[in-house]
Order: C-alpha cells, then structure tokens, then sequence
C-alpha cells in the first residue's frame, strides 16, 4: 500500500475543495495537501451550474436584503448568526474569482453585470452567461496549479477516513487506474463531495453525485442535519432531468400550462406581469414553483409528453439574438436534445431533484462535532439553506466556506500532534482489505443496477415533492430491504485496473445510507416547510413544534436515530412566507414586528 | 431506461489489460428510442448486459468532458451523440484516438494534464491587486476577445482530431494552444511573455499543419486551429521583433 504524508487532507475538488485547498496554501505555503478527487477536478459536478453567484453590489441592495431573503427563502430553519457571514463575504470571494480571471459577463463600462434569479428581492446574481459553474470551476483548477503545496489525487476513490484517538487522521483511497490503495495521513480533513441526489430517479445530477462524503462521516458518528429538505428544480428536461437554468426565468421566461395560461398567478405568486418582478410569478422560489406544478398535475392542466406531464417554459419572446448570447448553453441543450429551437417553441419542463440542503453537521467555522474534520459545499449543513435554498447562494457557498473550511483545517493541523503512524497504517490495511472483499467475496444475486433503481423508485414515491406519511413509511422499510439486500451485492467485474463496477457498488452503499437518513429524517417532521411538504394532516408549518434542526444519527445496519438541534434566530423571527404582492405586504409586516422586538431587546445581532 | 422495438448493436472496442493482448471488438444489442444518446446506450450495456464494461461519464449535457470517445471513427461527446442518427447500422465506438489506452473507452490523459500545467493556465497580474479595489474593468469588447477560448471543457476531442498530434505527442497541441492564447488575450493578464517560448519552441504551433479538424470537432466551439494559427503570426513576429526589442512583441 502507498503512503503520503499530508497536513490537510481535502476529498472533493469541485468549488469548495479547490477553494479550500487554495486557502490552506496561501494561509501556510509549507503545508502539505492532497487534494483527492474520484474524477479530474474539472469533471466535478460544479461544473453543471447555469445560473450564477449571489453577492449584494447594487447601490439600491443591501446585505439586509440578502440576509431576509435568504431566511425567509429557507422557511426560517437557517442559522441566522451564519447567515449573516455568508453574505457579508459574497461580494468579496465574488472580486477574489474575478482577479483570479473568472469572465463574468460584463456592462457596457467593464463593471460586473447581474441578473435576478428566483426568490430574490433585488439583483445580485453574477453570471458567466449560462455557464457560471464551469467558469467558476475550471477558473479555480486552473489557478490551483500555481500552488506547489497542492499534491493532486486525481482519480482517487475515497474509500474510508481514518479516525484515531478521537479525531479525524487520514483517509483511504483506491487509485482507479491502477486499483491500488493509498493510506493518506493527514492531521486535519476537509470533506467537500458535493449532494447525493442520485439517489432520485428524475435528477439533475451527474452520475458522481452520490453523497460519498456524507456517508464517509456519518458512518464515523457525525450527525446528518435536515436531510429531509430536498431540492426540486422546476424547470428541467422530461426523461433525463438536465438543468434548464432558473436564468432563463431571470431573463423573462414564462411558464404556461396546456391552456397556455401563466398559471403561477393561481398560486399566491402573482399578479402576472410581462416584464421579470423579482420574488414573483416566475421569479418566485424554487420549492413553491415545483409544488405549484404538482397542483396543476392534479388538476389535468398539464400537458403529456413523452416521459410523463410536461409544462411549458416559454423564452419565444426574447428573441434568438439575446437568447443566444444570455443562455446559449440552454439554447443548444433544447436544441440537441430535444430538436426544440427555443426561439420557435417553448421547451417541455418538469421538476426534477437538483439540490441536497441538508449534510454533514458543521458549525460556522465548517468544523463537524469530530475533531479535525470539516466540510463545505453541497455535502455540508452550515446551516444558510434552512428548508429550500434560494437560486445562486451555493456558487457563493462554495468559495465562502470553502475558503473558511480551508483556513480553519489549517488551523487545526498546525495545532495538532503527529498521528501514531503505525496504529493508522493498520487501520488503513483494514480498510483495504474490506473493500477488496467487496470484490473477491462476491458471489450474491444481487445486481447493482437493479438495487440503485428500486432505491431511486421508492424515494420518488415518499420523499418527492409532496410527501404522505404511509408512503415514507414505506420507503423507511424498503430502504432497510435494500440495505439487507446490498449485503449479497454481485460485483461482476473482478478485475483492478480502472473497474468502475467496484466504484459503483461502493456508491451505491453510500447513497442507501444517505437515502435512508433523508426518508427517516422525512418521516419524522410532521409539518410542511420548504422543500418538505405532507398532506397527511401536517400541511402547516409548525413552529412550536418544528422549528429546529433534524440531526440524523448512524446506527449500524438498524434504523438510524433521530433528534433534533435547536435553530439559531438572531433578528429575523418567524414570519408568513410569501411572495408576489403578497409578500410586498408580508415584507412590511415583517420590518414593524421586527422594529417591534429590536425596542423590547429581543434582537441579539 | 426506456425500451422500445428498436434495438441498434453497438460494437465497442474492448481493452482490459489484463487479460487482453490487443484490444478486441465486442457487440451487444441494445433497446433504443429516439431520445437516447450513445452514453446512454452503453449505461444500458453496463446496467444489463455487462458489468465489466468502463467509460468515464457524469454530467450528461456537454459540460464535464469525460465521455470524449470516436464514435465511427469521429471523436465526439458520447452524451450529445445520438443512436437514432446511425440505426439501423452498427455503431462502433472505441477510446479516443491518439492516447494510450486504460482500459476499454477510458484514455490515458496524464499527458494533457502535464500539458495544462505547462501554459500557465491562470492570471499573471502585472502588479497584486488587492481585492478591496475591486473588479479589474473590463468591457464587453475585451471579454468576448478571448471567451470562445475559454470555453474549452477539456474532453481531448480536438486531440484526438489532431494528425500532428498522432504523429508527435510533443505538439502542444489544440486545446492546451486555445487555453494559452485565452489567458495571454485577457486584459488582465501580463503573462504572455512567459508563455510564449511555449508557442515558439520545437513542440509550439508550427507543428501544427493547418488541417483545422481540430476546429470542426469542438463540441463547444473553441475553434482552437484559429488560436493555433493566431499564434503562428506572433511567433513570427515576436521572432522578428526580438531582434529590435529584447521582450518580443510582449508588452
């Protein structure tokens, strides 16, 4: 088995592991880091956003704004003290991608431009046209490579951490090309994999998208937090679930029903207008947009294709020229993929699962309740998404706790005592011997593909859009099935060079993982808020009972436990959630009950 | 997966290094509808047929580069290429042409990231700048100036197209020269002068023989032969002009 010798070991080079790495060598040049990846880091699922980055510029917005539209966004259940960093650090790792040679798209007099995006009250979303995860991406691998400290894994499968005297020292990974193992030694470890939601059938997803670093920690005991809150994207394709951006809404699309009607009007969203209204109608939030087209799907007001219920995104009346130059990735998407020239025809769309909000339980600083391990990014819960994630906060997320992540291991490596190498390299062994066994001993019936789409089926059944509590209950069982199943897993390919049946298998455990903590987590909220909607009697938000935290436990091959962590509230109480005019009105009641409690004392920020 | 009644047979190239000597063709029998690509085609392989079938694939939608492969002898994305545009015929698909193989469709890409590496692929300001001043200005004009460079995704299709490049793996090659020629065309970037003895030297752009299949391949239209041959002209006059200033034609 091959050794390194780290500092700061960081699994996951997408946004937020490269950000982080970046800031580990500029905090420290002589600290040593691997930074490992499953794929090369340009492959990394960042590079599938669209949309952009918030961060607050505009003369006439304000970190406030950001703030309450963000919290509110995420019905309530955000950690505000966070909240509060995360905006005011935006703008700032925004300029930081920009010298780093980022092409945001530009105004007339070379300033940055930005565009609305959904949920939010007044511009602040900065774009590389439709491209902005893949600029953002290969802008931060490339920038990567002048930092010598940085020793890359490419190809690495992260296949166990390494945790010894109480705190995180290492990880184990497989080098895909050649199948042999690596025993990373590290004094701290920053995981930053990115979501899990593969574990959807209809996703937006790539096919690395499978919560490896969740299910790394959370089998070491570190709690998931608010697993339930799952993100559907409204606007995606029938079939596959590619991401049609929620720019293409920014920009002044509409979406209409078979009567060709702008049905979100009948949703408290409107009233329709024909200009873009920010934090209305089409530019409203994510999660309200989704179950407003599960409520026209019950009406038969939605339009069959092909792959099921459609309805459609109408970008007609913005002209090929500026369709062309603001979403020219969506453009040729809908084109070749749909033979639709969106010019002509307005594209066919359905929600599709685009976004984990919950993770690995981390504080302010990315650190997790395991001493030395941090997380940042899609597999983390800082705890600024709460229930839905607003439109262009986790391009922003990435580079902000990212770079947190990256100082703050920093830190803790400088700080921490050598490892026992012996009693690690041991552990490491162990590791690599399970996971051979995975291959050599298996002689089960179980196919891979079959379990991951009984595993995909049930959890589009109970944990979708809307949610019901004997369907969860159901997918709570036939997950444990599964689980039991996947211990007769047959792993065909017997080989060790570049076998991605091995991979798959060992993804595949990850995600049944995962998905069991977000369906047992989902279960056990009885309210609707965001992204987590019931209509057995909990249609409510319920915040006597329910405003806080879902924490999600490991507990070996039984059902994990649930308990639940209080929310941080500094200035911003709970309030009606609402948009369109009514969430002008909303907002107004909401600045005098705040004035209210700011005289009474009530306000701690 | 959706099955239909059709089914198309796609012959793959297999190559697994232990056991194989050479690498040899392999055909499987595939339900296909219009809507599905080549990629997932050989999911369907992977998933059904044979589990010891390896490709590299994530984001589905032209964007991540991973599933560059020759499809009939093209390089092309396997995710954007459809099986509905060779039935009834056979479809082959093999690794990329001009790289050593892995296994199977996957390449060995060590030599492009050595590449990468070798062009200094980020800013080179002329002096720090701070970020409390904020964004450098840059117009919409000098933007789009070297965009369409920076567009390139790094699938290694334009390699694959490259015959200099399959003669003499030393060429830079298209998309390095296109990433090259992005940064050194970016207004806030002073790095050209270290970049260009790359451009000039025996592996530069004069290897490059004008073919332009290059170009034609590019899923993302990088267009890298016009970087190429852009090149070309200030590698001659950069030549020249050394013999008047000592820094070339850089600023």
């Amino acid at each position: 088995m091959e050794s390194f010798k780290a500092d700061v070991a960081i699994i996951g080079a997408g946004g937020a592991g490269l950000r982080a790495a970046i800031a580990v060598a500029e905090s420290d040049p002589a600290l040593k880091i691997a930074l490992i990846s499953k794929v090369y880091p340009m492959r990394s699922h960042t590079v599938a956003a669209e949309g952009g980055a918030a961060g607050v510029v505009l003369s006439h917005d304000s970190l406030e704004h950001h703030f309450h539209d963000t919290v509110a966004g995420g019905d309530w259940l955000c950690e505000q003290d966070v909240v509060d960093y995360f905006v005011a650090h935006c703008a700032e790792e925004m300029v930081q991608m920009e010298h780093w040679g980022c092409p945001w798209s530009r105004k007339p007099d070379g300033h940055i431009n930005v565009r609305p995006f959904g949920g939010m009250k007044i511009e602040r979303t900065w774009f590389a046209a439709d491209k902005t995860g893949f600029h953002m991406l290969h802008t931060l691998f490339q920038t990567s490579l002048q930092y010598p400290s940085i020793k890359r894994f490419d190809e690495h499968f992260c296949v166990d951490l390494l945790v010894e005297d109480a705190r995180v020292q290492g990880a184990v990974t497989i080098g895909i090309a050649s199948g042999e193992f690596t025993f990373i030694e590290a004094r701290s470890v920053i995981i930053a994999t990115g979501g899990a939601g593969r574990v959807f059938r209809e996703n937006t997803n790539g096919g690395i998208v499978t919560g490896d670093g969740m299910a790394l920690a959370y089998r070491h005991g570190v709690p998931l937090r608010d697993m339930e809150f799952v993100q559907y994207h409204p606007t995606c394709m029938p079939g596959t679930g590619l991401l049609f951006t929620e720019a293409c809404r920014g920009e002044g699309g509409f979406l209409l029903n078979k009567d060709g009607y702008r049905y979100l009007q009948d949703y408290g969203l409107g009233p329709a207008q024909p200009k873009p209204v920010n934090k209305a109608m089409e530019l409203g939030p994510r999660d309200r947009l989704s179950q407003a087209f599960w409520h026209e799907q019950q009406k038969g007001r939605t339009i069959e294709g092909p792959h099921g219920p459609v309805v459609h995104l109408d970008l007609r009346h913005l002209g090929e020229k500026y369709l062309r130059e603001r979403l020219p990735q969506i453009y040729e998407l809908a084109e070749q993929f749909l033979g639709v020239d969106p010019a002509q025809t307005p594209i066919p769309v359905r929600p599709a699962v685009h976004y984990t909000m919950g993770g690995i339980l981390v504080d302010g600083n990315c650190a997790s309740p395991l001493a030395g391990l941090y997380a940042a990014g899609e597999c983390s819960s800082v705890g600024i998404h709460g229930a839905n994630r607003l439109g262009s906060n986790s391009l922003s997320e990435l580079c902000v706790f990212g770079k947190v992540a990256g100082e703050e291991a920093a830190k803790f490596a400088k700080a921490a005592a050598p490892g026992n190498s012996e009693v690690l390299r041991k552990q490491a062994e162990a590791t690599q011997q399970r996971a051979t066994h995975l291959v050599q001993n298996s002689k089960g019936g179980e196919r891979i593909s079959v379990l991951r789409r009984e595993m995909a089926q049930t959890m589009e059944q109970g944990c979708g859009i809307y949610r019901m509590g004997d369907e969860m209950q159901r997918t709570c069982d036939k997950l444990a099935e599964l689980r039991q199943r996947f211990v007769h897993i047959n792993v065909q390919d017997k080989s060790r060079v570049f076998n991605t049946d091995w991979l798959l298998a060992i993804e595949l455990g990850y995600q049944l993982e995962v998905a069991q903590a977000m369906a047992v987590s989902a279960l056990n909220r009885r309210e609707s808020r965001g992204a987590h909607q019931r209509l057995d009697g909990f249609t409510e938000r319920d915040d006597a009972n329910y405003l806080k935290h879902t924490l999600v436990t490991y507990s070996g091959a039984d059902t994990p436990v649930v308990s639940y962590g209080p929310v941080k509230i500094t200035h911003s109480q709970p309030a009606v959630r609402a948009y369109g005019a009514a969430g002008e009105k909303a907002d107004a009641d909401r600045a005098a009950l705040d004035e209210k409690a700011a005289a009474t004392g009530g306000r701690s920020a | 997966m959706n099955t239909g009644n059709k089914v198309i047979t796609i012959e793959v190239l297999r190559y697994r290094p232990e056991q194989d000597t050479a690498p040899v063709a392999q055909e499987y029998i595939v339900p296909f509808t219009d809507d599905m690509s080549v990629l997932q085609g050989l999911q369907y392989i992977k998933d059904e047929l044979d589990g010891t079938l390896s490709f590299r694939w994530s984001c589905r939608m032209a964007i991540c580069g991973s599933c560059g492969m020759m499809i009939d002898s093209v390089p092309k994305l396997a995710c954007q290429t459809f099986l509905r545009d060779f039935y009834p015929n056979t479809v082959r698909v093999e690794a990329l042409a001009h790289f050593p193989i892995e296994r199977d469709l996957v390449i060995v890409m060590d030599d492009f990231m050595e590449k990468l590496d070798s062009i200094k692929p980020y800013i080179i300001p002329e002096k720090p700048r701070a970020l409390s001043e904020g964004e450098y200005l840059q117009t919409p004009a000098e933007r789009d100036l070297y965009e369409q460079f920076s567009s390139c995704i790094n699938c290694l299709l334009c390699y694959a197209a490259c015959p200099q490049y399959g003669l003499n793996s030393n060429f830079i090659g298209p998309g390095a020269m296109a990433l090259l020629h992005r940064y050194n065309l970016d207004n806030r970037d002073s790095g050209k002068e270290q970049r260009m003895p790359l451009v000039h030297a025996e592996e530069g752009v004069f290897n490059c023989t004008a073919v332009g299949y290059c170009s034609e391949v590019c899923p993302k239209k990088v267009d890298p032969a016009n970087a190429v041959n852009i090149n070309k002209t200030e590698s001659a006059s950069d030549y020249f002009l050394r013999f008047v200033t000592p820094k070339g034609a850089c600023k």
